[in-house]
């Protein structure tokens, strides 16, 4: 477990973070009127990037539970902080995922994007590197850092190129995700103090060897700082304002990112830090969390069913579809956090769909009310018919990918003995078929209302192309799940096991605390000792 | 008698910058008016010698004129920063000065003897040498920020801030007898050492109230920030540039010196005075700049709000808080400087456009100075790989590392506050329609320069501070 020490550095992790951003400063050197060769670069660029990112399955370790294609570099050493990388059965496919989704971003841009073209793209691209960057950064700090600055690249995305009331969607949606982070800095900096280093593996190591326990207030708080920070990204229940207006008024690219990567870093975020870091208190929070996460599958869905705006009901869905995700992943079972993480990649597959039939929809109409629409089916058969897929995709028909998910997560809450959790979240799957197949019928059935409607085209060579992959990877993803879910049991199962580790030394530390004075000095001192021999121990390697 | 050859040394950047100071004031009665700007880079170049300068100083540091003046690592850091902030001010007003018609000798002068005022604060190791040090940078600030003389508000900026800062300095001063009352010195290693063997008496307490009131004033910490906003409006813009950055960092430094070192074990008494005051100071400088529209006097609440961290940082009242003090002195520094030379450029002849909406479409028009002006004000709200962060970074850190968590807890909530402000700026330079009645000055080459200087700074204390953040720790630690 011990990622101190870093045998092979390997560069992989580098080179893929920072490979988009070699593809802006090429962008940069293009004239601003030449939007072909911009549109080009950038799609040449995300495709390479997405198959240097298919290396990485190639040299995964299938059976190792702890971070693999490490590298670490001192960074700043007068604050401990590391330039350290790595990624494990989690994050794999979250970077996979990233990369995946970008070219369909692109792609979906082409000819939506009319104004500031080498912006757009150059943004794109960097927040591409944020996300893989915040995948795979090892390292507390260096995880804010990309936390913090993919921030930008989406705001602007949403401000400048987003329609109707963008400036303030813009706005909602910076201030609310920096107001929850802030706090987990303080929480960062806080874990410093005690832990003397940022480092994650180390100090995961630490609180598992018994080498540091945390006071339960502590813990505690800093759970919540961390979790708040997670919450407002996924969104869990009550913070979820920011979303249907961030995604309702942000270009379809823009969509597309935030609900198929953004929110799942979220949810990673949990997984990464707030089990590993403090699992006595995120099981002591979990029922209050998994309540909210169903209140919030069963509310969104609700919402969802009354919106009268098309992106705005898919942006209601993904509320509903995390709180599946945040309740698989605080029940502390395998099955269901393995589902969880599985259920994220779907949501990002098929979301990610929606959003772009959603984006194809308003290419030719400029509008998003359902109203406006109604027997496209007609005019563009195949446009709908992918649509129903994504549609059936996201409301978890078996034989598609979000069935296992869903599924997956269901088994896990049964498994640990939530009943009632389980009843009320099926609902919320029963709920979803309801929206969205309501929505089809009053996009693509019924009868042509508009005139206008009638003499639209079908979807277009480009946009065929970006359909027929994602509704692949959908099929591949529901028939092939074994193919995913082997590579994240060690991980998931390392990850509970430490989560017990930990725990189980927590509960030691605190009991022996109410010994006598004399006992708990003693120990204070071995631990004192034990970190001291951690910290020689990461100085020692090169 | 005659100095010994040492003490020449240690204060040598000063001599520089006065010997180029009076050569300025010797010469430029006889440059004809239309080449004043020669003179700018006479005192460009007094400030590059200044600069080398304090390799010498630094060679043979140590304590000058009988203890009078030290220069040590600690002062070295201050002396970079102030004449780094100097000279970058310089070039940053070439332009405006000729836009202005102002391009006269005396403001280089001026610049010059107010940069070895704070040279002189950061290196006293005593209440009357900092007094002095104290005077020549502020008088020299009252006139620069007056100098305007046909504008109404830079004559009231001027007036405004002489009364107020004689007033402080005044203050300042009764200080100082209080405390040489109670210890019999006025040499902080003395007053340290009498402190440790008695306890601290009433006496002693109100002189370091005064001390506190007197260099309130010119760290803007609260309550004695209220002159900031119109002061700051009313200077000329690369003199307000100056203003928040190298008179703010000196003043800190002999701060440092006097409470750190002096009144260092009566640490607990100043504490709460300094941590309401930073409360205070962050929260109003941040509520009072989100309903700013006029971006001049957004940065001058802005000004305040940051004192406000550093003040944070110097709760800690422990090596790395001192460490975090200085470093963060030297990114505000880089960073608030570079905001303010925008808005002097943006500004324009008469220093029109200072509005939030004279910035719209800035994205479109000048997409280089958008893209600068962004990077220092995301650099001022905080943003991770850019020096604003890393200053709160370690401020941060250090006052944690004294648990001061609730301190903490609100400097971080108030930063995401001035998010919000800072955003509406970028708003405005990329989301809005640009203005169409506006043809933008050409940037000429010291100004470019200037710009490229500080947003340089900004990402490399950003991105690659450990070098930085040693010195720092050094000159910390040099203080004893």
């Amino acid at each position: 477990m011990d990622g101190a020490l870093v045998q092979n550095q390997s560069y992989v992790l580098t080179v893929l973070t920072f490979f988009p951003l070699f593809g802006t400063f090429a962008l940069l050197l293009l004239k601003g009127d030449d939007h072909v060769w911009i549109r080009r670069l950038t799609l040449i660029t995300s495709i390479i990037e997405f198959i240097l990112s298919l290396f990485l399955l190639r040299g995964f370790d299938l059976g190792n539970g702890s971070y693999q294609f490490e590298e670490f570099h001192n960074w700043i050493p007068s604050l401990q902080i590391h330039y350290h990388m790595g990624i494990d059965g989690i994050s794999l496919f979250l970077v996979l995922l990233t990369t995946f989704l970008t070219p369909l971003a692109v792609l979906c841009s082409w000819k939506s994007i009319q104004t500031h073209v080498k912006e757009f793209f150059a943004m794109l691209l960097v927040l591409e590197m944020g996300m893989v960057g915040v995948f795979c950064s090892l390292d507390l700090f260096l995880f804010f850092l990309f936390w913090e600055v993919m921030l930008i690249p989406m705001y602007f995305l949403i401000g400048i190129w987003g329609h109707g009331r963008k400036i303030y969607a813009a706005l909602k949606f910076i201030l609310y995700t920096m107001l929850g982070s802030i706090l987990m800095l303080v929480a960062i900096l806080w874990l410093y103090r005690v832990a003397h280093t940022f480092d994650l593996p180390a100090i995961q190591f630490m609180l598992s060897h018994g080498q540091l326990s945390l006071p339960w207030s502590t813990e505690l708080l800093m759970f919540l700082a961390f979790m708040l920070a997670f919450a407002i990204k996924v969104p869990l229940f009550p913070l979820h304002t920011w979303l249907p207006d961030a995604h309702t008024e942000a270009p379809t690219a823009g969509s597309v990112i935030l609900a198929g990567v953004l929110l799942k870093m979220g949810t990673y975020g949990m997984l990464r830090f707030c089990l590993p870091l403090f699992p006595e208190a995120a099981h002591r929070a979990a029922p209050v969390i998994a309540v909210l996460a169903i209140i919030g599958i069963v509310y969104a869905a609700l919402v969802a069913m009354i919106q009268h705006d098309l992106k705005r009901l898919v942006a209601y869905t993904s509320v509903s579809h995390l709180g599946f995700v945040v309740l698989g992943i605080f029940v502390f079972n395998p099955t269901a956090m393995e589902g969880a993480i599985y259920q994220m990649l779907n949501h990002g597959v098929s979301t990610g769909v929606l959003f772009l039939v959603c984006g194809m929809l308003y290419d030719r109409r400029h509008t998003y009310e359902i109203k406006e629409f109604g027997g496209l089916a007609k005019p563009m058969p195949i446009l709908c018919a992918f649509f129903l897929f994504a549609c059936l995709s996201s409301l978890a028909l078996p034989m598609l990918n979000g069935f296992v998910g869903e599924f997956m997560i269901l088994i896990g809450v049964f498994d640990a003995h939530h009943f009632a959790w389980a009843t009320w979240a099926a609902t919320g799957a029963i709920l979803s078929a309801v929206y969205l197949l309501w929505a089809y019928q009053r996009v693509a059935l019924e009868k042509i209302t508009v005139e206008k409607n009638a003499a639209l085209p079908d979807a277009s060579t480009r946009e065929r192309v970006i359909l027929i992959v994602a509704s692949v990877v959908i099929l591949f993803m529901g028939i092939f799940s074994p193919l995913f879910t082997h590579r994240m049991d060690a991980t998931t199962n390392a990850l509970l096991q430490q989560m017990r580790a930990t725990a189980s030394y927590e509960a030691r530390a605190r009991q022996s605390h109410s010994l006598t004075p004399r006992v708990a000095a003693r120990q204070q001192n071995a631990h004192e000792l034990a970190m001291r021999s951690v910290s020689l121990e990461r100085r020692a390697q090169p | 008698m005659f100095p010994p050859l040492q003490d020449l040394y240690r204060i040598g950047p000063e001599i520089v910058l006065c010997v180029f100071g009076m050569l300025i004031m010797l010469i430029d009665p006889f440059v004809p008016a239309g080449r004043k700007r020669s003179m700018g880079w006479l005192g460009f170049a007094g400030t590059l010698v200044a600069l080398a300068s304090l390799r010498w100083a630094f060679l043979n540091r140590g304590s000058a004129y009988s203890d009078l003046l030290r220069m040590d690592t600690f002062s070295l850091f201050v002396h970079g920063i102030v004449i780094s902030v100097a000279a970058i001010a310089i070039l940053g007003s070439f332009d405006y000065l000729d836009n202005e018609k102002i391009q006269r000798g005396e403001y280089y002068a001026l610049l010059l003897f107010a940069t070895a005022g704070m040279g002189i604060l950061a290196g006293a190791n005593e209440l009357v040498t900092a007094f002095v040090g104290l005077e020549m940078s502020s008088i020299s600030t009252y006139i620069l920020a007056g100098f305007r003389r046909t504008e109404l508000k830079s004559n009231e900026s001027s007036m405004k801030y002489f009364l107020l800062g004689s007033f402080a300095t005044a203050f300042f001063l009764y200080g100082i007898a209080l405390t040489y009352g109670a210890t019999r010195s006025t040499r902080f290693d003395v007053i340290s050492n009498a402190l440790s063997s008695h306890a601290a008496g009433a006496l002693l307490i109100l002189g370091l109230g005064l001390i506190f009131v007197g260099l309130g004033f010119k760290v803007v910490a609260a309550p004695f920030q209220i002159y900031t906003p119109d002061v700051y409006e009313g200077a000329p813009t690369p003199v307000t540039a100056v203003l928040a950055s190298g008179p703010k960092a000196a003043a800190f430094a002999v701060m440092l010196r006097i409470f750190y070192t002096a009144f260092g074990s009566t640490s607990h008494i100043w504490f709460w005075a300094i941590w309401v005051s930073a409360v205070l100071t962050m929260c109003i400088g941040n509520f009072a700049a989100l309903v700013q529209s006029n971006v001049k006097r957004l940065l001058a609440y802005s000004s305040i709000a940051h004192a406000g961290y550093i003040l944070v940082a110097f709760a800690a009242a422990s090596e790395i808080g001192v460490a975090a003090v200085l470093f963060y002195l030297a990114s505000y520094a880089a960073m608030t400087l570079g905001a303010f030379l925008i808005v002097a450029y943006v500004g324009g002849t008469g220093e029109r456009r200072l509005d939030i909406a004279d910035y719209a479409g800035l994205g479109t028009s000048q997409p280089w100075i958008a893209a600068c002006f962004s990077l220092f004000l995301l650099s001022l709200l905080g943003l991770p790989a850019t020096a604003g962060f890393l200053g709160k970074f370690y401020a941060f850190s250090a006052a944690l590392d004294q648990r001061l968590v609730w301190l903490v807890v609100i400097a971080a909530i108030n930063s995401v506050i001035g998010a919000y402000y800072y955003l509406k700026v970028i708003v405005s330079m990329y989301f809005w329609e640009p203005n169409k009645d506006w043809t933008p000055s050409p940037l000429h080459a010291p100004m470019f320069i200037a710009l490229l200087l500080t947003a340089a700074g900004t990402i490399y204390l950003g991105i690659l501070p450990d070098r930085v953040m040693q010195w720092a720790l050094a000159s910390a630690r040099s203080l004893h």
